[in-house]
């Protein structure tokens, strides 16, 4: 298993590179310019030498190389040195991925707004599991009954209304008319006692409720197929004929078996939460991960994309090794050597 | 096997076991009315076709088919004093396991795979004879040794897929097992075997069956297997038993025309000298119709009016003979 994952790890550097390269062919193919938010009354070779000076001058390869530079060695540097909190090298001639909207290093940005992100987005992903897989497992093993009809039913309104909406509805059935939630996500609230804490919380309700709905009509589908794979086979009969329960028969045999694909779609869906909900933060102005990567789309700020789509992609890689890791670790028919 | 002790106390005695499977196209009439018994260390053999309702009548006493689509319409089945089909769940569960051991058909599926052998064998014992976790660990080596798997404790902690279908055939018999059952239902325990395997698996039931002394109903579709550890058979047909006698009664006087044509598939070589491979002609009933006549009458070679107007019943013919057929083979014509 240890030799699986570090083969793995290896193979994965070329995969990025070559991941790396595609986006920044995508992102310098692409009508941008950084110049294009600017007021109308700058004159054009003021812009021209303000893409100068943005370095838009050099030639494909060498911006390419820069940036590998600057992510894969720089930024690294940059935060050894933060950890020991001692200067390694030509620490201040040392450049940093930039953002051309803002001036501030891009990963001072990401920096600053995870936290947020991964409150809304990762909470609601656990809640949504945490619905998910008992909704899953009774509607599997009470099919067709009526909390069954009514779980499909919900988890088909779930999937298939988009969180546009569902935000907006929330937003005014509870802000608007109860008035018992704000709307807006407040990113300087520091949780310090009680009434601060429950000020989070109800700041957190909407936008969790949202996303935690979407994930848990996907997930709980997965989980109910999954058990209704399981509950057939033979090895839960012979769990009855020995004389076990039926508690145990479900939740001892059955799931631990149909787990194991869920646990991987789990696994696979964790990038997303650090890839931000690009729609439910700006609906609810929470200044997470998708909401900078929309602001700087806007703006064509070409640094803080790359940086930002390549680490999702970063995280996509190593969560699918983490998928296959824990495959095999539930399933012991699956070794890798 | 003194199978002449008919006054003794049967382990289990199932009278007129219906049941049915309610379905898209309509009712399936899987079982019809099945009564049978077995006598302390008596072994029945039940042949028949596939999808005859051997299974399904096994699977009936103790409750362990999915309801619905199943439903046992009417029957007792009494065992140790009680009638499983009326018994509450928990009681019911006391039984499966713990006093009725169950053996599956296909080894490589009748295994949870995700588990340990040793899990899957200790959960009865700890279930059933509340054993701690060292206790039944030794009493699943002890197992597992019976069953002639060799350095048994180390396997305990292997998982099915390290396991041949031989040996998983075995674990599962370890676990039915397991609690010291007063009866074994083998549901076709051998068809996914390999024959040498098969002959390994039928000595060790053999051996089991004086070292414990239980009753064995053994499920199957070879009539070899049934000759050579039966005490008693139960030929099966369309949800019927239609023919139920002594071993060496039944393969030397056959009585019905079913169990007659079973006998003659059998691979051989007859007087002439001639290698032929016999089969029955026409196709399995269809258990969608209600049995209102006799369900082998299409394929009959003796089959006359009285056979697709009523349905025969089980009746004594001779000694310690059951047969259901409008027809008496030996005297060549329609019984009275």
């Amino acid at each position: 298993m240890l030799n699986y994952t570090i083969r793995r790890l290896l193979f994965a550097i070329p995969t990025l590179l070559v991941i790396s390269f595609i986006i920044f062919i995508i992102l310098d193919l692409a009508p941008n310019d950084p110049t294009g938010n600017l007021p109308l009354t700058i004159p054009a070779e003021v812009r021209a030498q303000i893409r100068e000076s943005l370095g838009l001058g050099q030639p494909f390869h060498i911006r390419y190389i820069k940036w590998l530079e600057q992510f894969f060695i720089n930024e690294p540097l940059n935060i050894m040195e933060h950890w020991w909190g001692a200067p390694i090298g030509d620490s201040d001639s040392r450049l940093r991925v930039t953002s051309w909207m803002s001036r501030s290093p891009v990963v001072d940005l990401i920096v600053e707004r995870m936290p947020q992100t991964l409150w809304v987005v990762g909470l609601s992903y656990l809640v949504g599991i945490l619905i998910a897989l008992p909704i899953g497992v009774i509607s599997a093993y009470k099919q067709y009954s009526w909390f069954d009809q009514i779980g499909t039913f919900i988890s088909m309104v779930g999937f298939s209304v988009p969180t546009f909406f569902t935000g907006l509805l929330l937003i005014v059935v509870f802000s608007v008319n109860l008035g018992w939630l704000p709307s807006i996500y407040d990113t300087t609230l520091k949780v310090t006692d009680f009434s601060s804490f429950m000020a989070q919380l109800r700041q957190l309700a909407m936008p969790v409720m949202v996303l935690a709905l979407f994930n848990a009509a996907q997930l709980s589908r997965f989980m109910r197929a999954s058990m209704l794979d399981n509950l057939n086979q033979d090895y839960v009969r012979t769990a009855r004929a020995k004389g076990m329960s039926e508690k145990v028969v479900l939740l001892v045999h059955v799931l631990r078996n149909s787990l194991i694909p869920v646990v991987t779609v789990i696994a696979l869906g964790v990038p997303q939460i650090f890839g931000g909900a690009i729609i439910t933060e700006q609906i609810f102005k929470v200044n997470g991960l998708g909401q900078l990567l929309i602001l700087g789309i806007e703006n064509a700020d070409i640094p803080l994309v790359q940086t930002l789509t390549f680490i999702f992609a970063i995280l996509i890689v190593f969560f699918n090794l983490i998928a296959d890791v824990v495959y095999g670790m539930l399933d012991p028919r699956i070794r890798y050597d | 096997m003194d199978l002449d002790s008919q006054t003794s106390e049967p382990v289990i005695e199932v009278t007129d076991l219906k049941t049915i499977f309610h379905t898209q196209d309509g009712t399936v009439y899987a079982v019809n009315g099945l009564s049978f018994q077995l006598q302390p260390g008596e072994l029945l053999g039940v042949v028949g076709e596939s999808g005859c309702g051997k299974s399904v009548t096994m699977m009936s006493l103790l409750r362990l088919l999915p309801m619905p689509p199943a439903e046992i319409v009417s029957g007792t089945v009494q065992f140790e004093g009680k009638d499983l089909l009326q018994i509450d769940d928990d009681e019911l569960r006391k039984i499966r396991g713990g006093r009725i051991g169950f053996i599956f058909q296909d080894p490589m599926t009748s295994l949870n795979p995700v588990f340990t052998i040793g899990f899957q064998i200790m959960e009865p014992l700890r279930e059933h004879l509340g054993l701690d976790k060292s206790a039944a660990r030794d009493k699943a080596v002890e197992l597992l040794e019976l069953v002639g798997i060799p350095s048994a404790r180390e396997r305990l902690r292997d998982f099915p897929h390290q396991f041949s279908g031989g040996m998983r055939q075995r674990v599962v018999i370890a676990i039915a097992l397991a609690c010291d059952p007063k009866l074994l239902i083998a549901d076709e325990p051998t068809t996914a075997l390999d024959v040498t395997v098969q002959a390994q698996i039928l000595e060790i039931v053999r051996e089991l069956r004086q070292k414990l002394g239980m009753a064995i109903v053994w499920i199957t579709h070879d009539l070899g297997v049934v000759a050579g550890i039966a005490d008693r058979v139960a030929v099966m047909y369309g949800g019927f038993i239609v023919e139920y006698a002594h071993v060496s009664a039944l393969f030397e006087n056959p009585q019905h025309p079913y169990t007659i044509a079973l006998l003659e598939t059998l691979p051989g070589t007859n007087a002439d000298g001639e290698h032929r491979l016999l089969s029955i002609s026409g196709q399995a009933p269809n258990l969608i119709n209600k049995p209102n006549s006799c369900p082998f009458a299409p394929r009959c070679k003796f089959a006359f009016d009285k056979c697709r107007e009523q349905n025969p019943q089980l009746e004594m013919r001779g000694d310690d003979h059951k047969v259901s057929c409008w027809f008496d083979v030996e005297k060549n014509e329609a019984r009275a």
